[in-house]
């Protein structure tokens, strides 16, 4: 229910009705969204969408925070306890 | 596409689980509230990658499963009535109400449609100025901006035939109810990413004080998932409670400011009963008197009989996480997605049909 779905912004309109529309890809795939919670959205920015709407601009510095911690999680990753799969 | 293959690689999900095995000291359930998240831990053998000294149970966040039967009873009901449209998302349509769910309305003739967003549902009450096009309400803070961005629309164009029946959720007081019980197994939450990123985490900081408990922000995709648990077992074998946040490229702790402020105007709180829990206070979302004109359970005076929920379901301990579905006497038996007893196999991300889709009996 909650899903979100990152896309591009390819496009940024004004509606009729004062709130911000565009045009979204998602991954070439192409939809109207809504973009009036996300004024700081640029063209070629990544947006997460639900049901239509922006609902954040995804923060790709913040984005990458999770590769670096990967590395140091490899380093940790030591001695191993059994796992449900093990036990089941 | 980007954003999303490279945290289902699977060599990386594995590590994070490597780390998690040589960090966990100690026996620790955990909670993850959203769905979404059920259905991909699940999905991807997140449960089983984990020691076993971890155990998740799974909370209330599927706004379909918890959505009462009497209000899907009502929906049909309006859905019957001549003159009518009637708008929602897909899964909400499935929902087995008392006696029909409401594409069986569609089958009989009923018009009921499936709208992908609900400024669909307000384009078509524009171009159908004769008809009264409902939009079924269906959601948490996620989805609450979008009914708000719709309303918002809706009274600009001036539109009259856009009745709203408005069943929104909030996860803070959910959290509350199922902390609050003594009966309460779960030591750590994973918060629902999407929720958070329209809210922030304000509302969590002092539920993470008062019960000592860590709280971690947590995105959808299974290597966010197995990062969120990492981060929770290690604020817990440390002695660490408060708000973390595992999902930065989507959530602040500010939230989205220009969607809570919309949801102020549209939205006041109220106390709503969930499905195989009853009601907690303070924990829905009603219209303001500005939008109340929009409210289809006023405008539509429906009668609904009280909806019993069968004895042998156990969905309300299941929901708080102080069972599993397979301690159900009914689960893959009576119960089935095709024919479900309560609310967490009413729909693929309640943890009841989750379980039962991925073979966890």
């Amino acid at each position: 229910m909650c899903l979100g779905v990152p896309g591009q912004v390819v496009r940024i309109d004004e509606s009729p009705v004062g709130m911000t529309m565009g045009v979204v890809s998602f991954g070439g795939v192409t939809k109207e969204i809504c973009l009036a919670y996300v004024p700081e959205a640029q063209v070629g920015d990544y947006v997460l969408v639900h049901v239509g709407f922006a609902i954040s601009k995804i923060d790709e510095a913040h984005a990458n925070e999770i590769w670096e911690a990967l590395e140091t999680m490899g380093e940790l990753a030591g001695e191993e306890s059994p796992t449900k799969a093990d036990a089941s | 596409m980007k954003f999303v293959d490279e945290y289902r690689s699977e060599g990386s999900v594995r590590k994070v689980a490597g780390s998690i095995r040589a960090l966990v000291t100690r026996p620790w359930t955990l909670m993850e509230i959203c769905g979404g998240q059920t259905h991909t831990l699940l999905k991807y053998g997140i449960d089983r990658m984990l020691p076993e000294l971890v155990t998740l149970v799974h909370g209330p966040g599927c706004p379909v499963c918890v959505t009462p039967l009497e209000l899907i009873d009502r929906a049909v009901a309006i859905a019957r009535r001549p003159g009518v449209t009637f708008t929602s998302f897909g899964d909400m349509l499935r929902v087995p109400g008392s006696e029909l769910d409401l594409l069986s309305v569609k089958a009989r003739g009923g018009d009921v449609r499936m709208v992908y967003s609900p400024l669909d549902a307000v384009r078509l009450a524009e171009k159908e100025p004769g008809r009264q096009v409902v939009f079924f309400a269906v959601g948490f803070e996620t989805t609450a901006p979008a009914i708000a961005g719709a309303l918002l629309a809706a009274e600009r164009l001036g539109l009259a035939n856009f009745p709203v029946l408005v069943s929104h959720v909030l996860v803070p007081p959910a959290m509350e109810a199922i902390l609050s019980s003594p009966a309460c197994l779960v030591k750590g939450f994973l918060a629902a990413g999407h929720v958070c990123t329209v809210m922030g985490t304000h509302e969590y900081e002092p539920i993470a004080a008062r019960y000592r408990i860590p709280i971690v922000v947590t995105g959808f995709e299974p290597l966010d998932l197995m990062v969120g648990i990492r981060m929770t077992l290690a604020a817990l074998e440390e002695g660490r409670h408060g708000v973390e946040i595992q999902y930065s490229r989507c959530v602040s702790p500010g939230g989205n400011i220009p969607a809570q402020k919309l949801l102020a105007e549209v939205f006041t709180p109220c106390d709503r009963p969930w499905r195989g829990i009853g009601v907690i206070p303070r924990s829905g979302y009603t219209l303001t008197p500005r939008f109340e004109r929009f409210d289809a359970a006023k405008r539509f005076d429906v009668e609904t009989v009280t909806a019993e929920e069968p004895r042998v379901c156990i969905a309300g301990s299941i929901l708080q996480g102080l069972a599993k579905p397979r301690d159900c006497a009914a689960f893959g038996r009576e119960c089935t997605p095709e024919k479900p007893l309560g609310a967490p196999m009413v729909s693929s991300e309640g943890a009841c049909a989750a379980y039962y889709s991925y073979g966890r009996e």
